[in-house]
């Protein structure tokens, strides 16, 4: 009743993000990681298979790995693969499940129940199952399968959360002035219902980029990484295991740069939802 | 102990009522004031309606006499003085004694305010408990008495009920019945009848009215709406951007407003008995921080003269307990309640129809909504379809709009048949029938720009594009009234009126024959409404445009439209020129109506 007449200019989603400290700590640790990940191999000590010394001898920053490779030099080589890997299956995730989210929800009726619950019956598998299953299968996967596997597996979970916030907006009344002008069923998802949902899908997307680079991380570990040799931060923890009492650099450097990812993209996403919060508040 | 109400005038009984000295509430980021100065005196047993539009810190003075301001503002000066204790400058504690036991408030939304899970009994009970009222023997009775008194059934039955097993009207006044219950001296309702269609407003005003009357308590009714006020209050105070621009008894005030505002507003509201040439008023109400030097009221005042500018105006009194905030108020001539009202539309012109309705049965799954309504829709004609909640008028208005599908019947527009749902129609029957809704805050999509969403039908119809269609934009933009700036605005920034001038833009973008109105008033404050109306108006008469005008408000009615259908029930049960229909009711449903319809004339 006592709100202003009119709202003074907003400024725009992303200035505001900004100005939010959970949001910019987040960002601006994340930004750290990927730098460390595109620029460190430049700097490395030792090249990304080269013998550095004895295996699990003290030698050098974080001392070298089970076949006597440099630990540093691994883990700055190492974090590519895993962000470039999960962040292409986040957003082939996104899509996929944002697209059948959305659909469902505008379709409504016995579409919507038909998707969903085909959507549900994929939801019962764990995320990490139809990875595993593929790959024992594949020999050598190539990066694009497993960018391929993880996103798909994505996808019913974020379809999920699509169709929940999507079905707020379709049923408001712009909708169904777009209906009523007949408007294009695509065009009314792509200009009017999408645009809309940018903050909560946001807030997703940083969330799904975690458990992307966790699945990574997960099948590095249990020996499914594209290419066994290359080093890749989930194998790392994975192939220095044994030697965890007498060179933990070994298994503890990657495991840091994991959780240090983690935290921050999940920051982010944190500082996101909030700020979409307060947007539907307004 | 009464030395504070000494030197008021007017007060009845010493000690009693309640006093508000110099009130002031201010942001708490800037130095801004939302509303100040603000001295009122409300007497034992007297209901003193706050009129103002959105904005005017109606509700901001109504929680302040309870010692609250919402969150980022807080009441900066000014005494509330209940039998000479000052609520301002009591200790919290005594001010949560209070709130509810001396002052008692109810808010917009009482639905909300009732817990939902538990029992209507239970709560009252509680209630009872809380404020120590009564024995644990006598509460349950307590409360039976209390629903009782506001005309509530108060058997087991009852009690047991939850809150979403009442009707609007009930749940309104079952808060009212715990409102009354632990005795409060004051009582301060921020418009708790907003969303009641008018036999359950009626209902709950009376109650509200009776229980003030018989046990002596103030009451300060909030509200927009200048017909509630004139049928409940004694007194009326209008606020306008954070002062009272007028006080005086209601009968002083409807008969002989004398600030230019307090006139604007009664210019802008609708007659039940006659037809008025409605205006509303232009420009919008300031914001806290970007209100005018001087007079607050100079920059959208006709009487407004260099003085009003650059003087603050005091409010003064004009006569014995008539207060008005302008300098100008013996000099800007008399006024008449009846002024602006033109002839009622000739019904029995000859009629050339457009669109026609025959046996429409609507459904909603295996509910059928709506039986059998038939009517029809000449060029150039307004006709309203008017009902309570639940009437069926809205799904009606959207069948026709093609905008729900699950209907049976025969509508034909030209003389074709038209199909259920908008996209099987073809799309030159889509641009020529066009649907505004009632709520512009919902209609418009908050992404787009003004320019994108005005523009878009002429893109889709293939009217105009590029710069041809922003011209076209600009030109619409101009005819409802909106300045050329607003072009890169996104539809957010905008206030209701404004918002439901854009989706009148848009509608008129298709250059359409047929306009659907869905409420379209409803969300907007009554000078808005009196714009709006004023513009539909216009369009009708310059252009031919035929509406079908939903509304639940038949004083509306009775300035816009030249045909009216009466609905009850998803049933027409009367219907005819308006003239006729109101003038001379054949049903009883119809007279009900008309009988509880808030009036100013």
């Amino acid at each position: 009743m006592t709100a202003p007449a009119s709202a003074p200019s907003a400024p725009s989603f992303w200035l505001r993000a900004r100005k939010q400290k959970r949001f910019a700590f987040g960002m601006g640790l994340t930004l750290l990681v990927v730098a460390f990940a595109l620029f460190a191999p430049f700097f490395a000590p030792y090249g990304e298979n080269e013998t550095a010394g004895p295996p699990y001898s003290p030698d050098g920053f974080f001392g070298t790995d089970y076949i006597g490779q440099d630990v540093l030099s691994r883990l700055m080589y190492g974090g590519v693969g895993v962000l470039v890997v999960a962040v292409l299956a986040t957003v082939l995730g996104m899509v996929l499940g944002v697209l059948i989210g959305v659909v469902a929800a505008y379709a409504g009726g016995w579409w919507d129940e038909i998707i969903m619950r085909l959507n549900d019956v994929l939801l019962a598998f764990p995320q990490i199952l139809l990875a595993l299953v593929v790959l024992t299968a594949v020999q050598n996967p190539a990066p694009w399968v497993i960018v391929l596997l993880i996103g798909v597996s994505h996808a019913p979970r974020v379809a999920r959360l699509a169709r929940g916030v999507a079905l707020g907006i379709v049923s408001r009344d712009f909708v169904a002035a777009a209906e009523a002008l007949g408007e294009k069923r695509s065009r009314v998802i792509m200009a009017e219902v999408l645009p809309n949902m940018v903050g909560p899908l946001l807030a997703e997307a940083g969330l799904r980029l975690t458990y992307s680079i966790a699945v990574v991380a997960g099948l590095g570990f249990l020996g499914f990484a594209a290419d066994p040799g290359a080093a890749n931060w989930g194998q790392m923890i994975y192939e220095n295991g044994l030697g965890l009492a007498t060179q933990p650099w070994a298994v503890l450097a990657p495991v840091l740069m994991i959780a240090v990812f983690t935290i921050a993209t999940n920051l982010m996403a944190d500082g996101l939802a909030q700020l979409s919060q307060k947007e539907d508040s307004r | 102990m009464t030395a504070p109400t000494r030197d008021v005038p007017h007060t009845g009984t010493p000690g009693s009522g309640l006093v508000v000295e110099s009130l002031g509430v201010t942001l708490t980021g800037r130095p801004v004031d939302v509303v100040d100065d603000i001295d009122l005196v409300l007497r034992p047993g007297e209901v003193i309606g706050l009129v103002g539009e959105s904005g005017s810190g109606k509700t901001t003075v109504g929680t302040s006499l309870l010692g609250y301001s919402r969150a980022g503002a807080f009441i900066s000066s000014g005494k509330v003085l209940i039998e000479g204790r000052d609520v301002l400058a009591m200790p919290w504690r005594e001010v949560r004694q209070l709130r509810g036991e001396e002052i008692a408030y109810m808010p917009q939304d009482p639905a909300s305010a009732l817990n939902p899970s538990i029992r209507i009994g239970k709560q009252i009970v509680e209630l009872l408990e809380l404020r120590g009222i009564g024995t644990a023997a006598s509460r349950l009775q307590g409360a039976r008495d209390g629903l009782a008194e506001v005309g509530l059934p108060n058997d087991d039955e009852f009690l047991k009920r939850y809150a979403h097993q009442l009707s609007g009207g009930q749940v309104q006044r079952v808060a009212l019945a715990m409102a009354f219950l632990p005795k409060p001296k004051v009582l301060v309702l921020d418009e708790p009848t907003t969303g009641l269609d008018v036999t359950t407003q009626r209902m709950v005003l009376d109650t509200m009215a009776e229980l003030c009357r018989t046990h002596g308590v103030s009451a300060l009714y909030v509200t927009h709406d200048l017909a509630v006020v004139a049928n409940i209050a004694d007194r009326v105070a209008v606020m306008y951007a954070g002062q009272i621009a007028e006080l005086g008894p209601r009968d002083t005030v409807f008969s002989n407003p004398l600030h230019p505002y307090t006139r604007a507003l009664l210019d802008s509201i609708p007659h039940l008995s006659q037809a008025r040439a409605l205006k509303g008023i232009p420009g919008r109400t300031p914001a806290p921080g970007a209100r005018p030097e001087g007079c607050r009221f100079n920059d959208r005042c006709a009487f407004a003269i260099d003085q009003c500018r650059q003087q603050v105006p005091a409010l003064r009194a004009v006569a014995s307990d008539h207060e008005v905030r302008c300098i100008r108020a013996e000099e800007i001539g008399t006024w008449d309640i009846h002024r602006g009202t033109v002839p009622d539309a000739a019904p029995d012109r000859t009629r050339d129809v457009i669109l026609s309705v025959e046996g429409l049965n609507v459904f909603y799954g295996r509910t059928q909504v709506v039986h059998d309504v038939t009517f029809d829709l000449a060029k150039g004609e307004v006709v309203a379809l008017v009902g309570e909640s639940g009437s069926g008028k809205t799904t009606i208005s959207r069948s026709v709009g093609g905008l729900h599908k699950d209907w049976t019947g025969t509508l034909s527009f030209e003389g074709r048949e038209l199909a259920n749902s908008a996209r099987q129609r073809i799309a030159e029957d889509r641009r020529r029938i066009q649907y505004i809704f009632q709520n512009p805050y919902l209609s418009l999509n908050p992404r787009l720009t003004i320019e994108q969403i005005i523009k878009r039908p002429m893109e889709l119809f293939g009217i105009a594009k590029g710069k041809q269609a922003t011209d076209r934009v600009l030109e619409l933009m101009d005819q409802v009234a909106l300045g050329p700036t607003m072009l890169t605005y996104q539809a957010s920034r905008l206030s209701g009126g404004e918002r439901q001038r854009v989706a009148i833009a848009r509608a008129l973008a298709a250059e359409p024959d047929v306009i659907v109105c869905d409420e379209i008033t409803s969300a907007l404050d009554v000078s808005v409404q009196g714009s709006i109306v004023a513009l539909l108006d216009g369009l009708r008469r310059e252009r031919g445009i035929s509406m079908l005008f939903v509304t639940h408000n038949l004083a509306l009615v009775r300035s816009i439209a030249v045909r009216v259908e009466i609905l009850q029930q998803g049933r027409v049960v009367e219907a005819g020129s308006v003239v006729q229909v109101m003038e001379t009711p054949r049903e009883e449903y119809t007279r009900k109506l008309l009988s509880n319809s808030p009036r100013v004339d």
